[in-house]
């Protein structure tokens, strides 16, 4: 189930539509009813070039590019279609041009994609998109993923005949938070200003002016400010609306795609990673019909700075008396482990984060169980927020749903637990794992109670300054592993740059733990843990790491550790269930997940 | 990071354009009670869409205070419940409804054929030259330096028979030459 409503699907119709026959390019075809002529060429393996038409937007037809020819079966007298010497219907081919975007086709209907009329129409129109273009490629940001550049190789004429002065309009205009447009680029064909009215409900953009003058503009009482304003960036066919972010900041065609996905919050948007050696310079949605279709929040999209500052840990370090210092990885594990000798597991305890894979969960939950099982205090940091009914959750955790599934969500009232433990004397040892214990609130003076204290992080934060080992992990982008969105469906992060320095893979340390604590070292890779995982946690059976594949598995939801939901708290749909009561009222503390996990041999 | 291009401070440009940073400050205009009694007549007449109402608004508030400040993009905006963006939409896209203050007295030179081969731009010019217009904007109209005059280009007045002719205000004049502009500008002025 998407999360989010597109208000328009021209491309995707109901599986039990009834197919009708068309004609396209000479061949004879059956496409689903109701598709437009631009859609249903695409489904027999045509191309018609087009600039306004969206699929997920309302048609305007006001690029023209989608010219082509349209023909109507032929009727007889009495209304029958004539059927041809070859059985088939005749067409009777209409000699004006139609636009393909706003023709839905009919029973018997023909198109011509590739006729000299329909290539003379791209040729015409593509000479007048580019009259006033400043064709200042060279230093735009969308050339290389410009529908201008390409439709110009493909659908273009070789040579301008144009003489004359451009109309010189606006460049440079801050039109809202993260937005800034060059009114020259622009070829009028208003996705923008749809987008913004109907799938932000946010009508901010028009046009103003006349002819070739028309100027796409916001008013100065109400900008662009939107959280889904990138997504125009994206759906912009030239590079008239760029993002202040990524402007000037890297030629397209440098940057190395890695399908992933969104760890901002627990709708677990399908991004495509975009890096460069080992910087990350922007994430755009990938499409998915079945979580984000096409687009992603602003907040997520720019959420790739924090791991990239100059803050960020890559080295190991070991406290030496009063200071820490950088170390090797292998000197750390048998050190932790010999820190950790004797102690017994209700003096151990565990911050895991629910912004871990599945596969770092597992290993987490594995080396709890050897330790103690449940008297291993445990617990994440939950980060309930507000959701905005599009497309970010409530939960701004990516993984709640899988840190249930392993036992380790507690809803953070087992922190105040492990606080009051830390100050009473029992707990002598503490795990953070990407979490920061002093954000999370304990409080600095009862960390220094404690004889180990270990921190995985990408940042060092306060705790850093207190703990005894500092490992040096992966952010989302730098590591393979699966999470679980708030619908319950199985997503995969895949790798886009390298660790910086020798910071490692959170999976490789935390396996090394656990090699050093437990003895167990049957795994290694990611896929291995995933088979480990899926062998005892029902949840995942007949799923392997690959089977994930990269538009994610949807889980069986009746099977899955459900949130729990406080009496009174109204719910109005499970996938926008709140995950996390209010407050002030009294929270019963959630048991272990429906799925037992069984104990391996 | 590169430094092919200028990227320095985002700026504004050409003056005409929704931009503009001195449409901010102007002078506000109280609305009176008829005014606002017109207005509700106008909208009642579009029960399905009141939005339709934007350019009769448009035309009511210009007639009322000679142009359509940004007051009156926000007012007729709220009246009918669109985003300031929808009504600049119209408002930019016709000449005759006017951004700025023309002049009191509006000389309209028919530039359409027949007025164009009777000498309609000799008039046009005269004119522009009597009133001391020295710039025109870019929809060619050009207003004295005090405020009092205005003189553009306008397309078919419809009377094709009689040109050059020109409309004062609402008045329509025919066979203006300069000579008879010249008694037209005596007359009025």
């Amino acid at each position: 189930m998407a999360f989010v409503k597109n208000a328009f699907q021209h491309d995707i119709l109901p599986a039990d539509t009834p197919l009708i026959n068309v004609q396209i390019d000479g061949e004879w075809v059956q496409v689903p009813k109701g598709l437009n002529a631009i859609e249903a060429a695409s489904r027999a393996g045509k191309f018609v070039p087009h600039y306004c038409y969206h699929p997920k937007l309302s048609i305007v037809g006001n690029c023209r590019m989608c010219l082509l020819e349209i023909g109507m079966p032929k009727m007889s007298p009495d209304r029958k279609p004539i059927i041809g010497e070859d059985g088939k219907p005749e067409i009777g081919w209409i000699p004006r041009p139609a636009i393909g975007c706003a023709t839905q086709l009919a029973d018997g209907m023909g198109i011509r994609t590739d006729s000299k009329l329909a290539k003379d129409c791209r040729e015409g129109v593509m000479e007048f998109l580019l009259i006033n273009h400043p064709l200042d490629c060279p230093i735009c940001d969308q050339a290389g993923e410009c529908k201008l550049q390409e439709y110009s190789v493909e659908y273009g004429q070789s040579e301008s005949r144009f003489v004359e002065q451009k109309v010189h309009k606006p460049k440079k205009v801050d039109i809202g938070e993260r937005i800034v447009l060059d009114d020259e680029r622009c070829i009028m064909c208003s996705r923008c200003i749809r987008f913004a009215r109907e799938f932000c409900k946010d009508d901010v953009l028009g046009f103003t002016q006349r002819g070739g003058f028309t100027t796409l503009a916001v008013h100065h009482d109400k900008r662009f400010d939107n959280n889904y304003s990138l997504n125009t960036v994206d759906i912009c066919p030239v590079g008239a609306l760029t993002s202040k972010d990524f402007r000037f900041k890297m030629r397209v065609w440098f940057l190395r795609e890695t399908p992933s996905v969104c760890t901002g919050c627990a709708t677990g948007c399908n991004v495509t990673v975009g890096a460069r050696e080992q910087t990350v310079y922007r994430l755009t949605p990938r499409e998915n019909e079945d979580v984000n279709s096409l687009w992603m929040c602003d907040q997520g999209r720019l959420n790739i700075g924090y791991f990239q500052g100059p803050d960020r840990l890559t080295e190991p370090l070991v406290r030496v008396g009063g200071s820490q210092v950088g170390a090797v990885w292998s000197n750390i594990y048998p050190q932790i482990q010999h820190k950790m000798l004797g102690l017994k597991g209700e003096q151990v305890a565990i911050l895991a984060s629910a912004r871990a894979t599945n596969e770092e969960l597992f290993v987490i939950a594995d080396v709890r169980r050897s330790l103690g099982g449940d008297t291993v205090l445990a617990d994440i940091v939950p980060r309930p927020g507000k959701s905005d009914g599009v497309l970010q959750n409530a939960d701004r955790n990516p993984n709640s749903a899988g840190t249930r599934i392993f036992g380790l969500n507690y809803k953070g009232q087992n922190i105040a637990k492990i606080k009051e433990a830390i100050d009473a004397g029992k707990i002598k040892a503490l795990f953070c794992f990407h979490e920061d214990a002093v954000e999370a609130g304990i409080p600095a003076e009862t960390l220094q109670k404690l004889d180990l204290l270990v921190l995985q992080h990408i940042v060092p934060g306060p705790t850093g300054a207190l703990a005894h080992f500092v490992l040096a992990g992966a952010a989302w982008t730098e590591k393979r592993g699966s999470m679980i969105n708030a619908a319950g469906r199985l997503q995969r992060l895949n790798k886009a740059t390298a660790c910086p320095g020798s910071a490692r893979e959170d999976l490789e340390i935390l396996l090394n733990l656990r090699t050093a604590l437990t003895g167990g070292n049957s795994l290694h890779k990611v896929e291995e843990v995933f088979k480990a995982a899926a062998s005892q946690y029902p949840i995942f059976e007949g799923l392997t790491f690959s089977r994930i594949t990269d538009l994610g598995v949807q889980l069986d939801r009746s099977k899955l550790p459900r949130p729990q939901v406080v009496k009174g708290s109204v719910v109005a749909e499970p996938d926008f269930a709140e995950e996390f009561a209010p407050r002030e009222m009294p929270v019963k503390s959630e048991g272990l997940p429906a799925t037992t996990p069984r104990i391996s041999a | 990071m590169s430094s092919v291009t200028d990227t320095s401070e985002t700026t504004h440009s050409a003056s005409h354009d929704v931009h503009d940073p001195h449409l901010h400050d102007e002078v506000k205009v109280e609305l009176s009670p008829d005014f606002l009694a017109q207005a509700d007549k106008i909208v009642s007449k579009y029960p399905v869409s009141k939005r339709s109402a934007v350019m009769p608004l448009i035309y009511l508030w210009q007639d009322n205070f000679g142009y359509v400040s940004q007051q009156g993009v926000r007012w007729i905006a709220q009246r009918i419940e669109i985003q300031p963006i929808n009504v600049m939409e119209v408002l930019t896209f016709y000449p005759m409804f006017r951004q700025h203050p023309v002049g009191k007295i509006q000389f309209k030179v028919c530039r359409t054929l027949s007025c164009a081969l009777a000498g309609s731009y000799e008039t046009c010019e005269f004119l522009r030259k009597k009133c001391g217009i020295t710039e025109i904007d870019e929809h060619g109209l050009g207003v004295s330096d005090d405020g009092k005059f205005s003189v553009e280009f306008v397309e078919c007045l419809a009377s094709c028979g009689t040109g050059p002719v020109v409309m004062i205000n609402d008045d329509l004049y025919e066979k203006v030459d300069t000579s008879k502009a010249q008694e037209l500008l005596n007359k009025v002025s």
